[in-house]
C-alpha cells in the first residue's frame, strides 16, 4: 500500500529512487530483526534451562551505567558472589549512560529471557517500576542494590551502609577539616539521585539538629551529573560565587576526584576542605598531596556479594524479603532484612594518608 | 516572504551603497555580535561578583574555553564547506583515553611524542570522515552520526571500565593547563595559535578561499575547476588533527579520561561555530568567529554559577543565542541579496 502511495504520488525518477531506498531500509530491518531473533533463541534456551529446575537458576544485574570504575568493583563482587551462591548463569547488562528511562529496556530483555533474580541499582526510582513489575509477575526477584527503586518494586535493597551513617561520616569529616565553623557547599551527582538525596536529606536535618554544627552553614548544593567535566565547572563556580567558602562535601565518587584535580590545581589547596565518598584508587594523588585529608566509602565489591546471596535465597523460596528475614551471605556470614526489606552491607570505612595504600579499587 | 517587488534605489541606499563608510563594514561584521555579548556579559557579571575577573577566575574561564575554541576551529572549517562534524566529541573521547593509556602503559614516554601521536590518531579517524563524505557523496551530517557512534563504540570497547587518572601522568603534563604565561594558561596559548594559523589560512591562501567557494556553491565552485573533493577531505582531516590535539589537552587538564570521555561535546562545539557567526548552510564565517562563540558559551556557564543564577536556566539561554544567531544571519543575507538585486539592476 505504501508503496502504491508512493507511485502514485511522485515522479517515476523519484518513485524509483523512494523504492530504492524503502528496499536498503527493509533489508537493513531484515538484518537487524535477524540478529535479534538470533539472540532471542540463544536466551530462549538458557531461559528454557532456568526455568526448569531449582539448580539452574540465573542471575542479571543491572548497574546505573556500565564501564564506571566503581560499579565495576560492586559488579566484580556481584559476579564472584553469584557464582558462590550457586547460580548457573550470571550476566551484566546495562545502559552506557546513567539516565532515567535507559534501564527500562534491559529490563523487558530479562524479563523475555525469564531470568531468575534481577540485581538492579536504579537511575530514577519510579522510572523503573512498570517493567519490573512485569519482570515480577513473570516470576522474577528483584534485588535492588546502591540506589533503591520504589520499595513496591522489589523485593530487597541491599544498602552499602545506614544511609544515615553515611550522610553523618561526611559531615563529621567536614567539620573537623574546617574547624567547626563556616560555609560549605554540597557537589552531588543528578538532581534526582535516589541515594544521593537522601544522603543529601541527612546531612541538611543533622546541621540543623546538632548543637555542634551550629556555627556551619551549608550555602549551596550543586550538581555534576557524575560528569567529568560538569563537575569541574559546578567546583570552579562554586569558588566563585561563595568567596567564604570553606568546605565542600561530593557524596560522590566523580565528584569528589573532579572537585580534588580542580582544587589541587587551584590557588584554593589547602583553603578549601574536601571530603565526601571517593575510591582510593582515584583519591590517591589528592590525598597524599593534601588536597584532601580524609574522605569515606563502603567496600564495593561486598554490596555486589551480598546482593547475589539475597538473590539466591529470595529465587529458592528461602525467605520472602518479609522484615526479619534472614539469609546466608557466604564469608561475610548472616544477614538480616530490616524494615522497608533494607539489607545492610557494613559501616563506612574513613581512608586518610595514614590507611590508603592499604587499598585497591 | 522576501519578494518585495524590485524598486528603483531610494537616496539614502545609492548613498550608502555607493561610499560604504568603515564604520558601516566595522557593523557589518559577523564576529561583532557575539563580541559585543561576550563583553557585556563579562562586564555584568563582574559587576555583580568582582570575583569573576580576579586571576583564578580569568584562569578558569580562558582554561574552560580553551578545548572548546580548539574544537570549534576545526568546526568552522568543516561547516564552511557546508558539511558537518558530529563525530569530534568521540574522537576527543578516544584520543584522551589513547593518552592516558600511553602514558600509563609507556613509562617516560616525551610529552611531545604523546602529543603527535594524539594529532595522528585525530588524523587517522578525521580522514576516515572525509573518505566517507568524499567518496559516498552522502552529507556529511548522517555520516560523521554513524562515525560518533563507531568511534564512541570503539572507546567504550577498548576502555571498558578503565579509566586513567591525573595520578598516572607526569607532572610536567598536567602542569600545561596550570601554569601561566601572563596569566595566560599554556594550553591556552596553544589554542590561540592554532586559531591564528587557521585564521591566516582561511583568509590569506588559495586553498582557503576555496572552503568558501564550496561552501557558497558546491556546484559552481566544481565548473570553476577547485578540486571539490580534495578540499573537503583536507577540511575534514585538518578538524580530526585538531579534535585530536584537543583530546591530548582534555587529558592535561581534567582528572580521568575513560569511556564517556567528551560524550555529547559536539553539539556544544557545534553551537560555538554557530553563535561566533559561522553559517550553518556554509560559504561564510570565520575561525576567530567560533573561537569567540566558544569562549561565549563557555563564560556563560561560569557567569551564570558566578551569578547564582540555577543552571538549568543555561541551556535555554544557549537556545535563545543560537537562535538569534541564526536570524542575524537570516537578515543580513537578505539584506545583502536585496542589495545585489538592487546593483545588478542598475548596472544594466
Amino acid at each position: 500500500m505504501t508503496m502504491e502511495f508512493i507511485r502514485n504520488h511522485t515522479r517515476k525518477g523519484a518513485s524509483a529512487r523512494r523504492l530504492a531506498s524503502v528496499t536498503a531500509v527493509v533489508a537493513a530491518v531484515a538484518l537487524l530483526a535477524g540478529c535479534a531473533s538470533d539472540t532471542g533463541t540463544n536466551t530462549g534456551t538458557d531461559s528454557g534451562a532456568g526455568g526448569g529446575t531449582d539448580g539452574d537458576l540465573s542471575i542479571t544485574f543491572i548497574p546505573k551505567q556500565l564501564n564506571n570504575p566503581y560499579t565495576d568493583v560492586v559488579l566484580g563482587g556481584g559476579e564472584a558472589g553469584a557464582e558462590e551462591a550457586g547460580f548457573a548463569a550470571t550476566e551484566v547488562v546495562g545502559p552506557l549512560e546513567a539516565s532515567a528511562s535507559s534501564q527500562v529496556s534491559f529490563i523487558n530483555a530479562e524479563t523475555q529471557a525469564g531470568t531468575s533474580v534481577i540485581v538492579i541499582a536504579a537511575n530514577d526510582p519510579d522510572a523503573v517500576g512498570p517493567a519490573l513489575e512485569e519482570a515480577r509477575a513473570a516470576g522474577a526477584k528483584i534485588v535492588a542494590f546502591d540506589s533503591d527503586t520504589n520499595p513496591k518494586y522489589r523485593d530487597v535493597f541491599i544498602s552499602q551502609v545506614v544511609a544515615k551513617d553515611v550522610a553523618l561520616i561526611q559531615v563529621e569529616l567536614i567539620a573537623e577539616q574546617i574547624g567547626g565553623s563556616g560555609e560549605i557547599a554540597i557537589l552531588s551527582a543528578t538532581a534526582n539521585a535516589t541515594n544521593q538525596n537522601e544522603w543529601i536529606k541527612f546531612m541538611e536535618e543533622e546541621l540543623a539538629a546538632n548543637p555542634a554544627y551550629k556555627d556551619i552553614t551549608l550555602v549551596a548544593k550543586v550538581y555534576g551529573d557524575d560528569d567529568d567535566t560538569k563537575s569541574f565547572q559546578e567546583a570552579q563556580g562554586l569558588m566563585q560565587a561563595y568567596p567564604n567558602l570553606k568546605g565542600i562535601i561530593s557524596p560522590t565518587t566523580v565528584g569528589i576526584a573532579a572537585t580534588a584535580r580542580y582544587l589541587s590545581t587551584s590557588e584554593y589547596k589547602g583553603k578549601v576542605a574536601l571530603t565526601g565518598l571517593g575510591l582510593p584508587n582515584e583519591m590517591r594523588p589528592f590525598v597524599k598531596d593534601e588536597t584532601v585529608t580524609a574522605f569515606a566509602l563502603w567496600d564495593p565489591a561486598q554490596l555486589g556479594y551480598v546482593a547475589a546471596f539475597a538473590g539466591k535465597a529470595l529465587a529458592d523460596g528461602d525467605m520472602t524479603g518479609a522484615e526479619g528475614d534472614t539469609f546466608e551471605a557466604g564469608e561475610l556470614g548472616e544477614r538480616e532484612v530490616g524494615a522497608d526489606g533494607i539489607v545492610i552491607v557494613g559501616p563506612p570505612t574513613v581512608f586518610d594518608a595514614a590507611n590508603i595504600d592499604e587499598y585497591d579499587f | 516572504m522576501t519578494t518585495a517587488p524590485t524598486r528603483p534605489p531610494g537616496k539614502a541606499e545609492r548613498i550608502a551603497s555607493a561610499a560604504p563608510s568603515r564604520l558601516g563594514a566595522f557593523l557589518r561584521l559577523r564576529e561583532l555580535p557575539v563580541t559585543v555579548a561576550l563583553i557585556a556579559l563579562v562586564i555584568i557579571t563582574t559587576v555583580v561578583n568582582p570575583l569573576f575577573l580576579s586571576p583564578q577566575g580569568v584562569k578558569d574561564l580562558l582554561l574552560n574555553a580553551t578545548i572548546v575554541i580548539i574544537l570549534a576551529v576545526g568546526q568552522a572549517l568543516v561547516i564552511i564547506t557546508r558539511n558537518v562534524d558530529l563525530s569530534v566529541g568521540s574522537i576527543l573521547g578516544l584520543v584522551a583515553f589513547g593518552t592516558g593509556t600511553l602514558f600509563a602503559t609507556v613509562p617516560g614516554i616525551p610529552i611531545v611524542v604523546v602529543f603527535l601521536a594524539g594529532m595522528l590518531l585525530g588524523a587517522l579517524l578525521g580522514a576516515i570522515n572525509g573518505l566517507l563524505v568524499t567518496v559516498a557523496k552522502v552529507p556529511a551530517l548522517v555520516i560523521t552520526l554513524g562515525t560518533l557512534y563507531i568511534y564512541r563504540g570503539l572507546n567504550n570497547a577498548w576502555a571498558g571500565g578503565t579509566q586513567y587518572f591525573a595520578g598516572d601522568r607526569p607532572d610536567a603534563f598536567g602542569s600545561l593547563s596550570v601554569d601561566t604565561v601572563l596569566g595566560f594558561p599554556l594550553i591556552t596559548l596553544i589554542a590561540v595559535v592554532v586559531v591564528v594559523i587557521v585564521a591566516v589560512y582561511l583568509a590569506g591562501t588559495r586553498p582557503g578561499r576555496d572552503l568558501y567557494a564550496i561552501g557558497s556553491d558546491p556546484d559552481a565552485a566544481k565548473l570553476f575547476g577547485i578540486p571539490v573533493s580534495r578540499r573537503v577531505f583536507l577540511a575534514f582531516l585538518t578538524n580530526g588533527v585538531l579534535a585530536g590535539l584537543a583530546g591530548v589537552l582534555y587529558a592535561s587538564r581534567f582528572n580521568s579520561v575513560g569511556a564517556t570521555t567528551g560524550s555529547g561535546l559536539e553539539l556544544a562545539v557545534v553551537a560555538a561555530a554557530v553563535v561566533g557567526g559561522v553559517a550553518i548552510f556554509g560559504g561564510s564565517g570565520s575561525v576567530v568567529g567560533a573561537a569567540m562563540g566558544a569562549l561565549l558559551l563557555t563564560t556563560i556557564t561560569s557567569a551564570l554559577t558566578a551569578l547564582r543564577v540555577d543552571k538549568f536556566w543555561q541551556e535555554a539561554i544557549v537556545g535563545v543565542l543560537i537562535l538569534s544567531a541564526i536570524i542575524i544571519d537570516r537578515i543580513a543575507s537578505v539584506r545583502s541579496a536585496r542589495k545585489l538585486r538592487i546593483s545588478e539592476a542598475r548596472n544594466v
